[in-house]
């Protein structure tokens, strides 16, 4: 491999993608059991478990490069070593999954596409990049995201073309969503290095191809990111809550193989 | 000429006895008909109420590995009650019902599920034990209903059983890690087991109407749905998993389990069948919870029903 620098900026990107995809799984595995019917409980399983599954490539990548095991990376970090974009830590609505979950559809809904179409345009744009053992990784996974893009889509345009109330309930995930969705393009403190260094195009350029790809009033807003940037360890109270449940029996018996 | 009644009943079981399949469509007599619609009914239900207990460990799973499989799990789980739903509507369109009616029926306390996800599962051992035990005696009634005289429901099993088989070996692969573990991790485990004993002895019904009152396993031989007793079932599952219980050095909670060598039968003490009413009753430990969550889920996406078009009941009724 090539400089220090590289490196760094290589193992920054690969923990920003391996994260997001890792709490997003999370908060999609919150919704079993009780999605709004069971065929999409079927679905949205299959897409939680890909996602699941992307982040273990990633983290296995990390492991190869000499950040640890897998199941420490996932289990025995502290919120402030996350690279995730706060949008994806975002609970699925109010109370938890054991207790008296209030969750949101349409939220759910617009946080996967949107998320979904960002992840689609970085991962292009990371095809091209330098480092092969990414590129290949990124090859796999592109093949399933053709699936989650058709799948989201379909229920975004289903839902706000429906009925009033849930064109209302869906222009309002919207805003949620936009809200934070600056946090999913941001690179954080490395993204100037990780673009001279072609592992990824800038921040600007993905941004507008997310935006031309949607084309509609739905993007007219400015993608920020209100509550802070995840790239760069800054969480909210969510994160640390998932990641407590996320190791609750990994943390329970230090010394155990499970 | 009009055929009488008689004469299609005789013609019915004269198929059912050769062995014959009964389709969907196929004339079949209304105790057929709602003994079918009852037992598919409760055994899809039984599926997707089952996939809650699991569920709220799928997050927690200790590996990346862990949370891989046993989110895979419960997605058959759910998968499984789909399956099954969809032939239990077949069953039901004649009637004029639907999904919507068997969720109904749920609710409202009329339609029951599996006695096992009314009980708790307060560890990660309860994981491994639900996936190795409840799913292998799954396995072993779903395996003798394959010969079932409703053709949909063998076919729909087929399928359930093959993947059922991974569940079991899922559950297998916790209970030796956590078998081979430390002596915390042995602890959980024997404690989960004795936390599941009773439930599992349950899990197959009693052995004849005297311990609860009534049963449908007469009916249901008689129209080949099943092809063995619930004390059967209960002897294969004693035999295939009891030895190997022991053989990881655990013991199980009946200080009078043994193998009778002249009647070749085990013999155990028997559960509180008076317990069993309750919980199957919707009276168990964890009944009300998991009914809630159903519920909660049921209304809080009722808007997404709606808007697609499925939401059959107006707002008006609410």
């Amino acid at each position: 491999m090539e400089s220090l620098e590289y490196r760094e900026c290589l193992i920054e990107l690969i923990y920003q993608l391996a994260d997001d995809d890792f709490l997003l799984a999370y908060r999609g595995s919150e919704w079993l059991g009780l999605a709004p019917h069971i065929e999409e409980d079927v679905a949205f399983a299959s897409i939680s478990q890909d996602l699941m599954g992307h982040a273990a490539l990633y983290y296995g990548l990390l492991e190869d490069l000499g950040e640890g095991k897998v199941d420490k990376l996932t289990h025995d970090r502290s919120p402030e070593q996350f690279r995730n974009a706060i949008l994806v830590e975002l609970p699925n609505g109010t109370g938890t999954y054991l207790e008296d979950p209030s969750y949101d559809w349409a939220f759910t809904v617009v946080r996967n596409y949107f998320y979904t179409l960002s992840k689609k345009i970085r991962l292009d744009s990371i095809k091209k990049a330098s480092y092969e053992p990414l590129q290949q990784i990124v090859q796999k996974i592109s093949i399933e995201m053709s699936y989650h893009m058709m799948h989201w889509e379909v229920w975004f345009n289903q839902l706000i073309n429906s009925t009033p109330e849930a064109r209302r309930r869906m222009e309002e995930a919207v805003k949620t969503v936009i809200e934070e969705l600056g946090g999913v393009f941001s690179y954080g403190r490395f993204g100037d290095r990780m673009v001279r260094l072609s592992l990824i195009e800038s921040e600007e350029v993905l941004k507008q191809r997310w935006i031309t790809y949607l084309n509609k009033e739905v993007a007219k807003e400015p993608l920020t990111m209100k509550q802070g940037n995840g790239r760069n360890g800054v969480h909210t109270i969510h994160l640390a809550n998932a990641l407590d449940t996320l190791s609750e029996v990994y943390k329970s018996v230090p010394t155990a193989e499970w | 000429m009009e055929i009488s009644t008689n004469e299609r009943m005789d013609h019915f079981m004269n198929r059912i006895n050769d062995g014959e399949k009964i389709e969907a469509d196929d004339w079949m007599p209304d105790d057929y008909r709602e003994a079918l619609i009852r037992l598919i009914s409760m055994h899809g239900i039984s599926e997707i109420m089952g996939a809650l207990p699991e569920k709220e460990w799928v997050p927690k799973a200790p590996t990346v590995y862990r949370k891989l499989a046993i989110m895979a799990k419960v997605q058959d789980e759910m998968g499984h009650g789909q399956l099954l739903l969809r032939v239990a509507e077949d069953l039901m369109e004649p009637l004029g019902k639907n999904r919507d009616d068997i969720m109904k029926d749920l609710f409202s306390g009329k339609l029951k599920f599996h006695n096992v996800f009314h009980m708790k599962a307060p560890t990660w051992g309860d994981a491994g034990v639900i996936a190795w035990l409840v799913d292998g005696a799954a396995i072993i009634s779903q395996t003798m209903m394959l010969g079932t005289s409703y053709g949909p429901y063998g076919r729909a099993l087929k399928r359930i059983c093959a993947e059922e088989v991974f569940h079991a070996q899922h559950g297998e692969s916790i209970i030796m890690s956590l078998a081979e573990g430390t002596k915390e991790q042995r602890a959980l485990l024997q404690d989960s087991i004795n936390r599941w004993w009773s439930s599992l002895l349950m899990f197959f019904g009693p052995r004849t109407n005297a311990e609860t009152g009534h049963s449908n396993q007469d009916k249901n031989m008689r129209y080949k749905l099943r092809t063995k007793t619930n004390e059967q079932l209960r002897q294969e599952f004693l035999t295939k998993y009891v030895p190997r219980v022991w053989a990881l050095g655990l013991t199980i909670p009946d200080p009078t389990l043994r193998f009778d060598a002249e009647s070749s039968e085990w013999k155990y003490q028997q559960p509180d069948w008076e317990e069993f009413k309750k919980i199957v009753t919707g009276h168990g430990p964890k009944s009300k919870e998991r009914l809630a969550l159903r519920v909660q889920s049921y209304e809080m996406n009722s808007w997404v029903r709606e808007a697609l078009g499925t939401c059959r009941i107006s707002k008006v009724t609410r």
